[in-house]
């Protein structure tokens, strides 16, 4: 197991997301940055699934008091073990006794911290992220906590110990273009408004967490009213208030909403919406749907690729 | 049923999801065809559809485009709501009675509800307890049933200032809408009572007492009820009276 001696500024437990109960009101939850989380379980040995540390802007001070294989990933966040520095998207030992220890995040916004056989905190629900609103999932559906004692699995034996190669490691630049399918709502703009969408930078302020970033920058124009009848919303939605600026919504988003939704962040881009914080800057770029599904099928292949690599060197 | 309608869109929701769209407003008809169409594509389990969320006039379906094409999806759904009707083949939703105790510490504002609509508490009580009331959709928290059927006779604004937290189990009304809040939280609601059955239960094998497109039938018990139901609910000894209902989207009229 290991002990929180600080908690950081956000950490929550989070694997792939709580699949299954949308139609109960149940928020999928999951972790920001599939990506990272997905290339920190392969890296730990664990499948993609496994659930993982989600560490927000300050990372937390952990001491081990067993022996753990761990990986970290996501955002750049000067982790140290025993004050030794540790790269960014690679796996290593932690021996008995070892303090982990994370800062202030140097790049991107969210890092993940895999240890091998995963987090066994208890499934609710068939996954065992946090929900952070409904309090269900993780250490008690909240976020940890100084004193926090987190059950870690025992590790069966030494492990190699793998980095991602430097060609393949994603950068998080403070200016990013997310690439979003139109609708569902569109015809509920005008077309100023969806142009001023598409050619205008947005700033995200901060009032950004894992339910959504809402945006500061040029007003999107209605054609209508912004309300509708409630209907469904999925992460990556871009839901148009009366005020006019976007919300983009994140992993906790509620699953039914009521304002007008113009667009959908495709989902192999939400990992760099989820590596934004407050300042900087996101442009929207529409695309087809071919091209969306072309994204999703190189993105698992990235997966593949790193999945049978990690297997023949671990034999 | 004819569930192909003129007004049925499909629109797009990023590269692994689509809303099908049966109309613009809140209706019982149109939401009926929602639930159709979930229970159709359920029963079919097709490969590539991972779940699907009813609202109160559209269905979201999210799929996996690398197993299905969102042009195959759209024939499945295309076909799925064309496919003959079978409005007396099965019993399509479940009436759940709700036991509520009513005013008092269970429900401060009942006294407010009934001067607001001059009404006798006691008119209130039977008003809402006189229909079934349709869940059109659950979202918010988990397990919280968006209701239609309430008399319109007990339209409530709601508070000015929500208050801090309401029990879990509380019976509510905000405008038009009478609800349950499934879980302790922060609300706006007027409360006029409460019930002892819990809405949600992460652990149990059955998590939620009611699915979206049931209906649900409030029914009035005393404190001492509510204590008594409260303690075979905590020892896992009660069981929710239910009966099943046919197909149709009749039963109540709208919100």
């Amino acid at each position: 197991m290991c002990t929180v001696l600080e908690p950081g500024q956000l950490t929550s437990v989070q694997d792939q997301g709580r699949n299954g109960f949308r139609a109960y009101g149940v928020t999928t939850s999951g972790a920001m940055d599939r990506l990272a989380l997905t290339v920190a379980n392969l890296l730990a040995g664990n499948p993609p699934t496994s659930a993982a540390l989600e560490m927000t802007l300050r990372g937390p001070r952990l001491r081990f008091s067993q022996p753990a294989f761990a990986a970290i990933s996501g955002a750049e966040m000067q982790a140290r073990l025993n004050g030794h520095p540790i790269a960014n998207w690679s796996s290593f030992a932690i021996p008995a006794g070892a303090e982990l220890a994370f800062d202030h995040v140097t790049s991107g916004c969210r890092a993940y911290l895999a240890l091998h056989g995963g987090i066994p905190v208890p499934t609710v629900l068939g996954s065992r992220s946090t929900d952070l609103r409904a309090h269900l999932g993780g250490l008690d559906g909240r976020i940890i906590r100084s004193g926090d004692v987190i059950p870690t699995p025992r590790v069966p034996g030494p492990m190699l110990a793998l980095a991602l190669p430097p060609e393949m490691l994603p950068s998080y630049p403070s200016e990013i273009t997310l690439r979003v399918m139109i609708g569902p709502q569109e015809e509920l703009f005008t077309a100023e408004g969806i142009a001023t969408f598409l050619g205008q930078p947005y700033q995200v302020t901060h009032r950004n967490d894992r339910m959504g970033f809402v945006l500061d920058g040029p007003k999107i124009a209605h054609a209508t009213a912004p309300d509708i009848v409630s209907d469904a919303l999925c992460p990556g939605a871009v839901q148009v208030p009366g005020s006019g600026l976007p919300i983009v919504m994140g992993s906790d988003c509620q699953t039914t909403g009521g304002y007008a939704k113009l667009a959908t962040v495709i989902g192999p881009d939400l990992m760099r919406l989820a590596q934004s914080k407050a300042g900087d800057v996101i442009r929207f770029a529409s695309c087809t749907d071919a091209e969306a599904v072309q994204a999703l099928r190189e993105e698992r292949a990235f997966y593949q690729y790193i999945e049978s690599a990690v297997h023949q060197l671990r034999g | 049923m004819p569930l192909a309608e003129p007004t049925l869109q499909m629109l797009d929701c990023g590269e692994s999801a689509l809303v099908v769209e049966f109309g613009s407003s809140i209706d019982p008809a149109i939401n009926a065809r929602v639930h159709l169409l979930a229970r159709r594509l359920a029963e079919a389990a097709h490969a590539g559809i991972l779940e699907t969320v009813p609202t109160y006039r559209s269905l979201m379906v999210f799929f996996d485009p690398l197993i299905l094409s969102r042009t195959a999806l759209k024939q499945i759904i295309a076909s799925s709501c064309s496919a003959p009707d079978e409005i007396h083949a099965s019993a399509a939703s479940t009436l759940t009675f709700i036991p509520v105790a009513y005013g008092g510490e269970f429900g401060p504002d009942l006294a407010f509800v009934a001067q607001h609509n001059q009404l006798s508490e006691e008119e209130v009580i039977s008003l809402h307890t006189s229909t079934p009331c349709l869940v059109y959709m659950l979202g918010f928290t988990p397990g919280f049933p968006y209701l239609g059927g309430m008399s319109p006779r007990l339209a409530t604004p709601r508070l000015e200032s929500p208050r801090q937290t309401i029990p879990a189990g509380s019976v509510g009304i905000a405008g038009a809408q009478t609800g349950i809040y499934p879980v302790a939280s922060p609300g706006g609601w007027r409360l006029i009572g409460r019930t002892p059955l819990t809405l949600f239960h992460p652990q149990a094998q059955q998590p939620f007492l009611f699915s979206a497109g049931d209906y649900l039938q409030f029914t009035r018990i005393s404190a001492t009820e509510f204590s008594q139901i409260h303690a075979e609910v905590a020892a896992g000894r009660y069981t929710p009276l239910r009966r099943p209902l046919p197909q149709g989207g009749d039963h109540v009229h709208g919100a």
